[in-house]
């Protein structure tokens, strides 16, 4: 049994809400490092889910998760507050950002959620002496996460909004098709959120060739490479995103097959989440 | 004339006591266990048998040495608990070992009796005192003074438990690290639970911590810490590695990524360790097509194909590319699928899983095969036949063709050895890798293999652990 130590809803648009929890998980937190994620299981019934590391505190013994609530896991998950247990917590799994090498200028895109998942790689390459680019994006100013956490490391911000609401009005890949075009030396992007977005900035960058890691989130079961539940096609060669990745290089990966392989579930998916809800009200 | 010999009677050949069964037609839509196990009177009935032999043939059929002879013996006498705990004096798991073992092809084939009749049915005996005694209530047996030494054992499965039970029964202390949130290994994620109850695999490992046994779950060796801080931080003076099969294998033929294609790795665990047949009461979904095709011939094959038959398949076939005679699956369990109702597509291989634009799978494009030569492991290679391809109508695949080892652990020890397939290499005698004090055993040594070889593999390994730390 893990325990959250610390809970924020860090943003809440009509009922969809991406949370943060801190969990003391002093041997995860020994040696996870950013790129990373832990599979967890919120009660004895519950399925097994991937999550990326967000934040780690070793001294602590800390890990921070941040999930948006979306189905039945993640709300249940949601529930959950301070001072109470998630039944399974299992890390650190998966290689970790190769971020501790200086590239020259990188470029790091967090979309939604995923700026939780992008700040700690974007932190460390920025100690390992890059110039760093973030571009945080979102679906409108109510859904922008670690905007402060992001702007406090990096050497140039820029945040966009699908809405306008907030910054620039568009897609991350309107800022990067923008620096790319103005002739901006970049060495390396690195892009983590949904997978029509990291999609598109693979596609951004491959006509200059500029080097693009992103972060997949495949279906798991049990996240060490046992089931292949999680496979994925990388230039053409079947690969596991537990084992082999979760990042990959972005040119390679077959996002469409992704997507598909994605909604798999997608169906008993929404029966767990509409039972759930009818016997248990939300909680 | 009148001196003819009259002719020496002998009897016919007797057969084992029949195993009470669920119908076939019942079963094959429910999850509840198909062998329903001996009662008292059948039991003995079976053991009356037994000749007792001055120099019985039995024992060395047996990988983790059962002291057979005398368990059956036990058995004649009605002493059912008295002959289970002669049996945990060398065997951890008998309730696991008497559903899953292939006796017919261990003790069961070097049973003197079994010469002109069919085999005392060890097996079954085996499983009967096993169960017996569990719900009787079992006592511990006297322990040794600890020895005051620390061994870690990592995985949880056959060859860990078994390590582990041999170890703490002679003193010392074990701790077992496992990655899932439960112990069990193939026994939990794997076998399903219409032929080893998950409750039995359960008592056994609790039965193992009652002698003393620590289980850390959740713990991943390697990632979260590795062997050398487990020795050299913590305190381990020895290490068993028993991670097991890791990375399942898919063939090399277009469609493996469909949405409906499926490891049987992840088939099974989604229903068996995370109980995805009782969904939505459990969180973790399972699909079924209508048509299911799983390929391969092995055991695992046989409990992918029986599970889709109890998840609501309307058609489940196995396609094997070589014929019956060669399949790897016991016989008992390729008969209890036929009985299900599972249709055996033999001499045929996939060469393409056809798929619609959703990437959702339609059909299986398959071809004919027939024998040719004997190959390398004396098996007739099927070959083959040139024009012969046809597309089987199936709208899911499950594919069954073993597993390769694990890389998390060989890659992450420095100096540990492995072959060219990844599997750890160990000194055959002792079970030690190339790293002093770290040994290792089962499908992690061998690839994917039986229960019972890996049981072996961690028994001779823990004499191999006790002999090293006896003389460091």
């Amino acid at each position: 049994m893990y325990e959250i130590t610390k809970k924020k809803v860090l943003a809440n648009v009509g009922g969809a809400r991406t949370t943060l929890m801190v969990v003391k998980a002093p041997d995860v937190a020994r040696v996870c490092l950013p790129g990373q994620f832990v599979m967890i299981r919120v009660n004895e019934t519950g399925e097994r889910i991937p999550l990326t590391v967000a934040d780690f505190d070793r001294d602590r013994g800390e890990v921070t998760i941040v999930f948006q609530e979306v189905g039945k896991t993640t709300k249940l998950l949601g529930t959950l507050e301070e001072g109470e247990f998630i039944q399974d917590f299992v890390g650190p799994l998966g290689k970790a950002t190769p971020a501790d090498k200086k590239y020259g200028t990188v470029v790091a895109i967090g979309g939604g959620c995923g700026s939780a998942i992008a700040y700690p790689v974007a932190r460390a390459f920025k100690d390992a002496g890059n110039y760093l680019i973030t571009i945080n994006g979102a679906r409108s100013m109510d859904f922008l996460i670690y905007r402060d956490e992001m702007k406090s490391i990096s050497d140039e911000w820029y945040e966009t909004t699908d809405d306008g609401s907030c910054g620039v009005h568009g897609f991350v890949t309107t800022v990067l098709a923008d620096l790319i075009e103005k002739g901006r030396d970049i060495d390396l992007v690195f892009a983590v959120g949904p997978v029509p977005m990291m999609k598109f900035v693979a596609k951004t960058t491959e006509s200059k060739g500029i080097h693009t890691i992103v972060s997949l989130n495949s279906i798991m079961v049990d996240g060490t490479g046992m089931c292949g539940a999680c496979r994925v096609s990388v230039g053409g060669q079947m690969k596991f995103s537990c084992v082999d990745g979760p990042e990959f290089d972005g040119h390679q990966v077959d996002f469409d097959e992704l997507m598909r392989r994605l909604e798999a579930y997608k169906e008993k998916e929404a029966i767990s989440l509409e039972e759930w809800e009818k016997q248990a009200g939300g909680r | 004339m009148a001196d003819e010999k009259p002719k020496r009677k002998r009897k016919p050949p007797t057969k084992k006591v029949p195993m009470p069964e669920q119908d076939p037609d019942v079963r094959r839509r429910n999850f509840e266990e198909v062998a329903l196990g001996y009662t008292a009177e059948q039991a003995i009935e079976e053991a009356m048998k037994c000749l007792q032999c001055r120099n019985p043939k039995c024992i060395s059929g047996c990988p983790v040495e059962v002291p057979i002879k005398q368990f059956v013996e036990l058995v004649q006498e009605g002493k059912f608990v008295e002959a289970a705990m002669k049996i945990k004096e060398t065997n951890s798991l008998p309730a696991v070992c008497g559903r899953v073992c292939p006796q017919e092809t261990q003790c069961e084939a070097s049973c003197i009796y079994g010469i002109r009749n069919e085999p005392i049915a060890i097996g079954r005996l085996e499983r009967f005192v096993a169960d017996f005694a569990r719900q009787k209530g079992e006592d511990l047996p006297e322990l040794p003074p600890k020895i005051g030494k620390k061994v870690a054992v990592i995985g949880c499965g056959p060859a860990g438990l078994t390590c582990a039970g041999d170890l703490i029964l002679l003193g010392y202390d074990v701790t077992i690290f496992e990655a899932f949130h439960k112990g069990g290994g193939v026994l939990q994620y794997g076998i399903p639970e219409f032929r080893l109850p998950k409750d039995i695999v359960d008592a056994e490992i609790e039965y193992l911590q009652r002698l003393g046994v620590d289980i850390k779950y959740n713990f991943v060796i390697g990632k979260i810490r590795t062997i050398k801080e487990l020795m050299e931080v913590d305190g381990y003076e020895a290490v068993f590695i028993g991670s097991g099969a890791g990375a399942p294998n898919f063939m090399h033929i277009e469609g493996m990524n469909l949405v409906d294609v499926f490891s049987a790795n992840e088939f099974l665990t989604r229903v068996n360790l995370m109980k995805g047949y009782r969904f939505p009461e459990y969180d973790t979904p399972v699909n079924i097509g209508n048509k299911v095709a799983v390929i391969g011939g092995g055991n695992v094959a046989m409990d992918a194909a029986r599970t889709s038959l109890r998840l609501g398949a309307e058609e489940v076939y196995i396609v094997y590319r070589r014929a019956r005679e060669q399949m790897p699956a016991r016989a008992e369990e390729i008969h209890h699928a036929e009985e299900e109702g599972v249709q055996f597509k033999l001499l045929m291989n996939p060469v393409e899983v056809l798929g619609d634009g959703a990437k959702h799978v339609i059909g299986m494009k398959c071809i004919r095969m027939e024998l040719g030569e004997p190959d390398a492991s004396g098996r007739r290679r099927p070959v083959p036949i040139p024009n012969s391809e046809f597309v089987l109508d199936v709208d899911m695949v499950i594919v069954a063709i073993g597993n390769s080892p694990n890389p998390i652990i060989p890659s992450t020890t420095p100096g540990l050895s492995v072959s060219k397939w990844g599997t750890i290499e160990i000194d055959e005698e002792t079970g030690m890798t190339t790293v002093p004090g770290v040994f290792a055993g089962g499908d992690i040594v061998t690839g994917a293999a039986t229960v019972i070889s890996a049981m072996g593999a961690g028994k001779r390994a823990a004499r191999g652990i006790h002999e090293y730390l006896s003389k460091n």
